[in-house]
Order: C-alpha cells, then structure tokens, then sequence
C-alpha cells in the first residue's frame, strides 16, 4: 500500500497559495511525522490527504489509482478536537460503531471502558472521547491514519497509552501513519521519518 | 445565602418555570375546548326562538344570538374548529418546510437554488392573497382551507431549516460519517434530523396562531369553511350585521378567546425559541 500526493496545491477562495508543489509519500507500516509552525497549511494537507478538502492542483493516489469516495474512505483523519467530532445527541456506543464493531480487546487496549459505551459524550472528558474518535478511525478497512495534533491536548500518560496503542494496531493491521504535530519529542519518539512543512 | 421558603415562592419564577406554566395551562385548555366541541349535545346550539337575543346571564354564559343559540357552545365548537384547521395546517407547512429545508440544504447546488427561488416567490406574496387562491382553487370547505394553510405557510421555516442545515452539515461528525462511507440520506435522517427537532417543534408552535387567525380570517371573508359549519370566523362575520343594535356579546367573547388562544400558543413557542437558542438560555 501507498498513499501517495503529488504536486499538491491549495488556496482559500481567491487568495494566495497557501503551500504548492507539495509531495509525499506514506508506505504500509512507516510512520511519517509533518512538522512546522502554525497556520502553513499541515492541516489543510491533512485534509486533503483524507479527502475532506479538494486540491487546487495535484492529485492523491492510493497504489497508483485515486480513492473511491463513495464508500467507506481507507484514509481516516483523527481530529484535535474530539467534542467536535462526536454527535452530541448520540450515546456513545452509537458512535463507536458507526463504522465497524470493535471488540473488547481492542477497547481494551485504548483504555476505553465499558460503562463510558451507555454516556453521552458530554459527560466524558476529551482524554476520553478522543479514545473513541480513534477506535472509530481504525476500522479494519482503514489503511492510512492521520493524527492531526491527535494527542496535543492531552496529558503525558494518555498520550503515551493512546500512541501505544495506535501503534501496535498499525503494526499489527499494517496500515501506515501520519503524525501531525508541534511536539517535537512526540515526533522524534514515534516516527520514521519527518516532512518539514 | 440561603433562602427561607417564603423567600423561594416570593421570587419571580423564571423563564423555564414560566413557559411550562404556560404550557400546562394550555394544553388543559385546548383538551377541554376540543372535547367539549366533539361531545357537546347538539341541542345546545339548536335554535330556540323564546331566548333569541339575549345577554350573557348564568343560563346561557356568553349570551344567545339572533335565533336563540347559546353562544358559549357556538364558540367552543367554533374554536375546536379553529384548533383542529390550525394544528393540520401548522403540521402539513411544517412537513413541507423540513423537506424542502432538507433538499436544499443536502441535494446539492441545482436543489437548493430551486428551493430558494420557491421560498422567495411565495415570500413575495402576501400569505392571505395565496391562501385564498388555494382555498378558492381547491373548492373552499375544510380541505380547502387546510390545503391553503398547509401550502402557504412553509416559506419562513423552511428557510430557517435550510440553513440550519447548511450548519450541521459542515460539523466535523457529519464529515467524519460521509468518510466511514454512509450514504447522504443515512446521515441526513440519523445526523441532521434530530438536530433540527426542536426549530421544528419551535416552528409549529409559532405556525399553528397564524393558520388560526388566517382561517378565522378567510372564513370571515366568506372564501372558507361553510356557514353552517361554526367556525370563528363565520360567528364573527355573522355578528358583525348584529353588533350595532348593541349585541356585543355575539363578536366579544369568541374574538377573546380566539385571541387568547393564539396569544398562549404565540407567548409558548418564544418562549420555547429562547430557550433552545443558547445564547439566550441562561438569561
């Protein structure tokens, strides 16, 4: 498996490029850190990458071929922020199998315990929702996951748990992964490589 | 600081306290209007020519008309009439609002600029001149009328549900659910909807006075429900010939309560907005 973006190119509306000229290249099993200061456009990358955002120029090919939109997308992002990407009026059982039914070892292994599964989600902490924004995004039919900042407001040791656990399950489900962050220590720890943006 | 009870019942109530006052009073007084309207004998507005005009007494509480038939009756029954065009007008608009809102807000460009177009041309037009049209156009009578409502009263909320729509449609959930690969209808019936829930409740309340006042309206006018049939509107048009022989009992009483009726509906579904809408909520 390759994600391969080519050539990519971004602008708001009319303005200026926001970046252009932009390629990468994740394989199966590399973890690829995307560094660099605020407000260069790694999200927008992000976002094109898992195709929430169209390209002005450039194309993204998975193995050669573009993706197929219309059914369930092999790149999954994970969002900074986790109340904004659950449902408020669903519980959270709902939301977790929204896309595939996790079973218990694999709840287990992110630290998601059973009785958070009746909440709704305004009655957990983001450490806690974000667990299952990320069990959500590793669907078995997920490929490639993006963490954009996945992690940054966490503390120390859900961080270290959360990535843990990501990383055996990409490793286990040979997928590749995709850190966005500011936190250096964070990108040395756990990626491959690193693309300065 | 803590308060003493009497204390606690001296305070105002607030908002919340207050509209479910409303709300209670209210819907003990459509219950009672509405039944009695369906179980009250017929005899009650049978004519009776040896009491034929007379004022509101113990006997007859809202006074007799021109052929001796209790006006209290006539107005209940009239009323639950009004309630029954009302609510069917109010819910058909808002069926229609949520869809069209619906389809404009999630079909795509093409859908929305028709919708749009839809909902300014019948801004354009005044409610009573189309809802005439229609009820005119569909034989008068109740359907008619109903009709009319339904198809004249849908332009505002729709607009309302269309862009609410647009909002809930950008959130990053309803994103994530398009990339696990659900369809648009899927994630517009188990995302969107139960977001839109309360404007729709909120719209209803706030559609059902108007279809009221605009059925009383009509039928007052002649263009709506039949004579024989005692809607508000025919008792208020029938009086109107009687009220300068100084019969005024005949057009008072069923105005206020029409207007009473449709000034709670009005009063609950403000209410009812500020609450949902947060940035009013904790006033």
């Amino acid at each position: 498996m390759l994600l391969e973006a080519k050539n990519i190119g971004f602008k708001y509306g009319a303005g200026d490029w926001l970046f252009r000229h932009v390629d990468l290249q994740v394989e199966a099993l590399e973890v690829v850190g995307i560094t660099g200061p605020s407000g260069v456009g790694k999200t927008t990358f992000s976002r094109i990458l898992a195709d929430y955002e169209l390209p002005n120029e450039g194309t993204v090919t998975m193995d050669g071929k573009p993706i197929m939109t219309s059914s369930y997308h092999p790149v999954q992002l994970v969002f900074q922020h986790p109340e904004k990407a659950v449902n408020p009026r669903w519980k959270l059982r709902r939301t977790l199998n929204e896309g595939w039914q996790p079973n218990d070892d694999f709840l287990d292994k992110l630290g998601i315990k059973q009785e958070w599964l009746n909440r709704w989600p305004n009655e957990l902490s983001g450490g806690e929702l974000q667990r299952f924004c990320v069990a959500r995004a590793l669907g078995p039919k997920t490929k490639f996951l993006i963490a954009d900042e996945m992690t940054t407001m966490l503390d120390a040791v859900t961080q270290a748990q959360i990535w843990h656990a990501v990383l055996d399950i990409a490793k286990e489900r040979n997928m590749g992964v995709l850190v966005i962050s500011h936190d250096q220590h964070l990108i040395n720890r756990v990626c491959t490589r690193v693309l300065e943006f | 600081m803590q308060l003493s009870n009497k204390q606690l019942l001296k305070q105002p109530l607030n908002k919340r306290q207050r509209t479910l006052l409303v709300c209670i009073g209210l819907s003990i007084v459509v219950c009672v209007v509405v039944l009695t309207g369906i179980l009250l004998d017929e005899n009650r507005i049978a004519t009776n020519l040896e009491v034929r005009n007379s004022p509101p007494s113990l006997d007859h509480l809202f006074g007799t008309d021109w052929l001796g038939r209790d006006m209290f009756s006539r107005t209940l029954m009239g009323l639950s009439l009004s309630i029954g065009v009302g609510l069917t007008g109010a819910i058909g608009s808002a069926t229609i609002s949520v869809i069209l809102g619906l389809v404009a807000a999630t079909m795509g460009k093409v859908a929305d600029s028709i919708v749009t177009w839809l909902i300014d041309l019948f801004l354009s037009v005044p409610h009573l001149v189309s809802l005439i049209l229609i009820a005119f156009a569909f034989g008068g009578g109740f359907k008619g009328i109903v009709l009319g409502i339904a198809l004249t009263h849908w332009p505002s909320l729709a607009r309302v549900i269309r862009s609410e729509v647009m909002q809930v449609r950008s959130l990053d959930f309803v994103q994530v659910s398009k990339k696990m690969g659900k369809s648009r209808w899927w994630i517009t019936k188990e995302h969107m909807l139960p977001h839109i829930i309360p404007q729709m409740l909120v719209g209803v309340l706030l559609l059902f006075p108007h279809a009221i006042l605009h059925e009383a309206a009509v039928t007052f006018l002649g263009l709506g429900l039949s004579p024989q049939e005692p809607a508000i509107g025919i008792i208020l048009s029938e009086s109107m010939r009687y009220l300068s022989v100084g019969m005024w009992w005949l057009a008072f009483f069923p105005g206020i309560c029409l207007l009473f009726i449709v000034r709670m509906f009005d009063k609950i579904g403000d209410n009812l907005r500020m609450l949902i809408d947060p940035h009013h909520a904790h006033r």
